[in-house]
């Protein structure tokens, strides 16, 4: 039986920014169902590989495939399963909870009821007709969570997934984007600890350049505060 | 549970909880378009701010106008210079205001991670500022009427203007889209709407001013020249094709 | 492409043909009888009005080839194309202006459409620079430009329509250029004029895209050679960047 096909390659990818490098030369891969855990300190180009990954950045040279597609140009293949959580929570603050994952729910062609349970899931419920600049920091993360998973992505690219959560709420969004949800996943870290032990390959990166990328066993905690140096 | 203003319900989309397949998802051009428009139209009527201000801004233009050309009433080619001005200077507050939620929310990103053909948000958003600027007619038109305009225009001619503001409206929209976009991602976003969007609209005056004086002239045929209805269907076209091929490099990262 | 080749055969043939172009037009050409000696700057605003339009679709030309490639230069191309257009425009504008005082005694007229629609182009255009300066990411400063570029460039000839559908029925025109027949001892120093127009417009062009050229590739240059932090950042500029490689 041959190995299912990796969810994500990258070869030699580079991104600049005006004259700067955001990422240059990144080659990885990361097999499906797997946690790929990104280190590296501000301005390393986390956000942007997140970004290139979900289609928003084009690469501006090497090779990017995601679920076996090529990017730029295969793009709009596989828009409708990735699932992207950034700093920003990308919902309009002067409509409900709801109607901000009902209009999502229209744009990738899913039913409401998917709506309502992960409203239920998040424990939104009883809030969720309440416009979303009434709730608090938590909740707009929790909110984001279920716009990321509304369409039951393959690929999750989750930008410091549990900032602004308390114990609760992290237990109430883990099982939607944690390891055991099953989903191929993309996560930044500044936490050496907790990144390692979610993740199956750990990735550093310093100014946009690869400083170390290996299977999680093969990482030591030096190496990630190395990065912050 | 009982909400407050919500929006109108409608079905939910056919599509399964959790598409699955070797198919890749992809949502139709009209529902992406319709999903847009609800939340454009939504978001309008339950924070109101753009269609008031515009609607408002046009009254307060129209007594300027009357103490600045000191004048009690204005007929023909003068009515109808006052009347396209005061709308062309309401729509520049509606161009600018257009992408600016997006912007400022994410929702532009939004829309960019969904499986659709991003010429949806093209239609929408011209779709809806085509709305707004309606909107504001239907408070406009009638004011000056009122308050500046001499002659009483037949029900005809009326008509015949209403076409005009329809082609004319199209036009705006289809600029006014194109040029907030652009100017959305620049830091001089309400300087540059007016100085870039009204030289690509004076066709679109020359038509529809021209085309207007006939119809509120004291005396003469209370009929539009074809030739100006030519000119705005024109430019309605060639803008339609022009931001249908560009506009997609506008919104892209 | 390299554009400083052939630089000094070009600059030599421009000033040759504008000499004698307008050599021609001061000695050979017949004075007009009304109008007198202003009426021959027609022999300059009009050439520069056709190359300066000429300039602004080939910019949008160039705006479509960077939208389709997203190569770099072909947007240096574009603004440079523009820019030079731009101050050929201006020239436009004031010998327009000249040349309305001679024919009918006032410093601006509304009659003559082609010159009220060059109006609205230059202000159109005018906003280029200032739109380039005030997006901070080069690439979409960049890909901004080429979308305006390309709407400008199929506005120009829309706006001229619009402009001459305005006026057509109220002002007959007055002076019949190109396409009303010019009188024989008109046409030489017209065409040569008009040629020498191209020839000037070609050779700054071809200038300023040296200059810039190489420029952005001693600073590529320097990067390779001293490392980063020898060449200063670049700071806000409405004018395009090249990549350093």
């Amino acid at each position: 039986m041959a190995a299912p096909p990796a969810a994500i390659e990258l070869e030699g990818l580079t991104r600049r920014y005006g004259e700067r490098v955001a990422l240059q030369d990144v080659t990885l891969t990361v097999p499906a169902g797997t946690t790929l855990v990104v280190f590296g300190p501000n301005g390393a180009g986390k956000s942007t590989l997140l970004r290139v990954l979900a289609t928003l950045l084009r690469p501006h040279s090497g090779v990017v495939r995601v679920l076996g597609r090529a990017l730029p140009d295969d793009g709009w293949a596989v828009r409708g399963r990735i699932g992207l959580l950034t700093h920003e929570p990308l919902l309009y603050r002067d409509l409900s909870g709801r109607e901000n994952l009902r209009f999502h729910a229209r744009l990738h062609g899913v039913a409401f009821d998917r709506v309502e349970e992960l409203l239920e899931r998040v424990g939104l419920r009883l809030r969720a007709d309440d416009r979303v600049h009434t709730y608090s920091r938590g909740m707009v993360q929790r909110l984001a969570v279920c716009r990321a998973v509304l369409h039951d992505p393959d690929v999750l690219l989750l930008d410091e997934p549990r900032a602004n959560l308390d114990p609760a709420a992290t237990d109430l969004v883990e099982p939607l984007i944690g390891a055991a949800s099953g989903r191929t996943r993309v996560v930044t870290s500044h936490d050496p600890a907790g990144g390692l032990a979610e993740a199956d390959i750990a990735l550093g990166l310093r100014g946009g350049r690869t400083a170390f990328v290996a299977p999680v066993d093969h990482v030591r905690n030096a190496e990630i505060g190395a990065l912050y140096r | 549970m009982t909400t407050r203003a919500e929006l109108p319900h409608t079905e939910s989309p056919a599509g399964p909880s959790r598409p699955r397949g070797d198919e890749p998802p992809f949502v139709p051009l009209r529902v992406a378009v319709a999903a847009l428009l609800r939340k454009e139209l939504g978001l309008e009527l339950r924070a109101p701010q753009a269609v008031p201000a515009m609607a408002l801004f046009s009254i307060t233009t129209l007594v300027v106008f009357h103490f600045a050309l000191q004048r009690g009433q204005v007929d023909g080619d003068l009515a109808s210079g006052v009347l396209w001005v005061t709308l062309l200077f309401a729509a520049m507050l509606g161009i600018s205001r257009l992408f600016v939620a997006d912007h400022e929310e994410g929702g532009l990103d939004g829309f960019l991670l969904a499986p659709t053909d991003r010429t949806a948000m093209l239609v929408a958003k011209a779709f809806g500022l085509f709305a707004f600027l309606a909107a504001v007619e239907v408070v406009a038109v009638p004011a000056f009427a009122l308050m500046l305009l001499g002659p009483s225009p037949s029900i005809a001619a009326y008509g015949q203007l209403a076409v005009l503001l329809l082609l004319a409206d199209a036009g705006i929209a289809l600029v006014g889209t194109m040029v907030g976009a652009m100017a959305v991602q620049t830091r001089t976003r309400d300087l540059i709407v007016p100085l870039m969007a009204l030289p690509l609209l004076i066709p679109v005056v020359i038509g529809a001013a021209k085309g207007t004086t006939p119809l509120l002239a004291t005396a003469g045929p209370h009929s539009v020249e074809v030739r100006w209805l030519f000119v705005l269907g024109l430019y309605d076209l060639v803008f339609g094709l022009l931001a249908f091929a560009l506009f997609d490099y506008l919104i892209e990262d | 492409m390299l554009y400083g080749t052939r630089l000094r055969a070009l600059s030599i043939a421009t000033l040759v043909t504008m000499t004698a172009a307008l050599a021609l037009a001061f000695f050979y050409a017949p004075m007009d009888a009304d109008q007198g000696f202003m009426q021959k700057i027609f022999y300059i605003h009009v050439p520069l009005g056709i190359v300066a339009l000429c300039g602004f679709v080939w910019g949008g030309i160039n705006g479509i080839q960077h939208l389709r490639t997203r190569d770099p230069k072909y947007d240096l191309r574009s603004y440079v194309a523009i820019h030079l257009s731009l101050v050929l425009g201006a020239g436009v504008l004031i010998t327009g202006s000249i040349w309305a005082r001679a024919s009918w005694g006032h410093w601006w007229v509304w009659d003559e459409p082609t010159l009220v629609s060059f109006l609205i182009v230059f202000l159109l255009y005018a906003t280029y620079q200032p739109m380039r300066f005030s997006i901070e990411d080069r690439e979409k400063q960049a890909r901004y430009a080429s979308v305006f570029a390309v709407t400008a460039g199929a506005f120009v000839p829309l706006n001229f329509i619009a402009v001459r559908l305005a006026q057509a029925y109220t002002h007959p025109r007055v002076f019949a250029t190109a396409d009303g027949g010019l009188p024989a001892k008109m046409q030489l120093p017209f065409y040569l004029s008009l040629l020498g127009m191209a020839l000037l417009y070609v050779t700054l062009w071809r200038y300023e895209m040296a200059s810039k050229n190489t420029s952005w590739q001693l600073r590529a240059l320097r990067r390779k050679l001293a490392g980063d932090d020898a060449v200063p950042p670049v700071g806000r500029t409405a004018a395009p960047t090249l990549p350093s490689s």
